[in-house]
């Protein structure tokens, strides 16, 4: 191993004090949620307890977490599924370079650069104007599709240019059909992508704000119910539900990334032996 | 093969009907909308649909708009200056210097986790942080820099800027790795052969081949925090106002049309910046 040049160290620190940066906020409120039930928003500790976390799972203290936590999640699944399954029909539909695909492209782009709120304040307006009832599962679920569907086709973009056609020339050769070959052929080559797919889609919606503020409707999402707190509860109780909701977006990485690991197991087991005999 | 061809298209458009209806029900017509709104006229208890311009009138009479517009153009600019600075150079630490590609990946990871939390949440986080009694506040005085308190770390413009960093380095990291990755290392190799010194080589290969991704991460940057209310609320205690507070601030009085006349005129902002940078970058041929 040749000897590394000095650059490396300083941009190897650089890089250090850059996670230094990501992580040390977040580590902060993680020790201060432990605060003794005498203990403020700040430093130093006054003794350490699971007291704020306690006080979380009492109803009136702080409003209705565990129903915004219930509709975030179901609103979150919904949104992964409707991402995954519209992203590769749209993923599958510009590879046939149809007429008038660059106008929906630049729809795209326009969607996922459009501030937010713009988002929010017009499906809030057609809604109430057409009299249709605003609410988590419909305004809401539109309104986050506009982000997490540009995500997810680029992504698919990315998947598909760098897939290889001769896997599907290989198998209608063999007679498959256009939906046979999606089936067996195309579908699998693509499957651990569309975790990532997924796993974007579900947290960006479970984490997105501006697009349901005014598109929740009466019933709040997470996101909406932790902005709430911020501004009426001056206890570590919001610092214990940082940790918890933290930690809980880190079980959620943990089980995709566990996911695509077994998937990619399975396959190396299932697939060709080709190479590996005796030479 | 006419008959394919017509094929082509109509299943093209059949596959894309889904993502193209989500797009027209919750954007075009949205945005629509607002436009439309934004001539309408406002009293204290409804909105009336008669064509007017005295929202427009009203925002360009006023020199609050102007200040929040330069306000919100300053802040981009400056959080985009940063986060290029730092985006470029951790990208290029993990695209050059890491060797292995599991170790880059595991690293790239490491930095793309707190993305993944809640960004309300990272934003209360600093406040332990950068306030009066805050642990930056506790170090600085211990270690003799200050004597009393720095006041300007929290609820300023630099707490501002550096909770927009903060949040969206991640989104100039990514694309300038991403086009790092793709760098044929043979050019740098043959730079060097050339006898170029490692800064030349930085400024005429690197740079050049990393433009599309700069740009891509340029759009994200300059986007979010054009459009952003919620940062500049928590992070400057409500002492200083972009566009998107002004906008948050007309929805909240239920000011609709005048909400929606600031955002018509913060959206054709937002679309001419990102025409003028997509001049730069073929955004089809970069995915």
């Amino acid at each position: 191993m040749e000897s590394r040049p000095r650059s490396f160290y300083v941009l190897g620190a650089f890089f250090v004090l850059f996670l230094l940066f990501l992580y040390g906020p977040t580590f902060t409120i993680a020790i201060l949620s432990f605060q003794g039930p005498q203990g403020g928003l700040t430093f130093p500790m006054r003794g350490v307890s699971l007291h704020w976390f306690f006080d979380l799972f009492e109803q009136q203290a702080v409003g209705d977490i565990w129903g915004s936590f219930r509709r975030s999640f179901a609103l979150g699944l919904l949104v992964m599924v409707t991402t995954v399954v519209v992203s590769v029909a749209g993923g599958l539909a510009f590879r046939k370079r149809f007429a008038g695909n660059a106008v929906l492209f630049y729809l795209v782009i326009t969607s996922l650069v459009i501030p937010s709120i713009l988002v929010s304040l017009g499906v809030g307006l057609i809604f109430s104007q057409l009299g249709l009832p605003i609410h988590w599962a419909s305004s809401g679920f539109g309104s986050q599709l506009t982000w997490t569907l540009p995500f997810g086709l680029l992504i698919m973009f990315a998947v598909f240019n760098r897939f290889d056609k001769s896997f599907e020339e290989a198998a209608r050769d063999q007679g498959a059909t256009n939906w046979q070959t999606l089936q067996h052929v195309v579908l699998p080559i693509i499957a651990p992508s569309l975790i990532g797919v997924a796993l974007f889609g579900f947290t960006l919606s479970y984490d997105e704000f501006a697009r349901t503020l005014l598109t929740a409707g009466s019933y709040n999402t997470l996101p909406l119910e932790i902005y709430g707190m911020t501004t009426n509860v001056t206890t570590p109780v919001i610092f214990a539900l940082g940790t918890l909701t933290t930690a809980f977006s880190l079980v959620i990485i943990g089980v995709f990334l566990l996911t695509v690991w077994s998937m990619n197991k399975r396959r190396a087991k299932q697939g060709s032996d080709a190479g590996k005999g005796m030479v | 093969m006419r008959a394919g061809e017509n094929n082509r298209h109509l299943t093209g458009w059949l596959l894309a009907s889904p993502l193209t209806l989500v797009l027209i029900f919750f954007l075009v017509l949205p945005i629509a909308m607002i436009v439309v709104v934004s001539f309408w006229k406002a009293t204290e208890f409804s909105i009336i649909p008669a064509f007017s311009w005295e929202n427009y009138d009203f925002l360009f009479g006023s020199p609050v708009t102007y200040r929040v517009f330069g306000n919100t153009i300053k802040y981009a600019l400056i959080v985009w200056a940063c986060t290029l600075l730092i985006g470029f150079t951790v990208a290029y630490f993990l695209a050059f210097h890491v060797r292995t590609q599991t170790w880059q990946i595991a690293l790239f990871l490491l930095c793309t986790i707190p993305f993944w939390t809640s960004n309300i949440i990272r934003m209360i986080s600093w406040i332990p942080f950068l306030g009066r009694n805050g642990l930056a506040n506790s170090a600085l005085i211990s270690a003799g820099i200050t004597d009393e308190p720095l006041e300007w770390l929290l609820y300023s413009d630099f707490s501002v800027i550096l909770a927009f960093v903060h949040l969206y380095t991640l989104f100039m990291v990514v694309p300038i790795f991403n086009t790092m990755m793709r760098i044929d290392k043979s050019l740098i190799e043959a730079a060097y052969d050339g006898g170029a010194s490692g800064f030349q080589t930085l400024t005429n290969v690197i740079i050049p081949l990393c433009k599309p991704g700069i740009m891509i991460g340029t759009i994200f940057v300059v986007t979010l925090v054009m459009g952003d209310f919620v940062t500049v609320r928590f992070m400057s205690g409500s002492q200083s106002a972009n566009v998107g507070r002004l906008i948050q601030n007309d929805i909240a009085l239920l000011q609709y049309p005048s909400a929606s006349a600031t955002a018509v005129v913060l959206l054709i902002t937002v679309l001419m910046v990102i025409g003028i940078l997509l001049r730069f970058v073929d955004i089809r041929k970069e995915l």
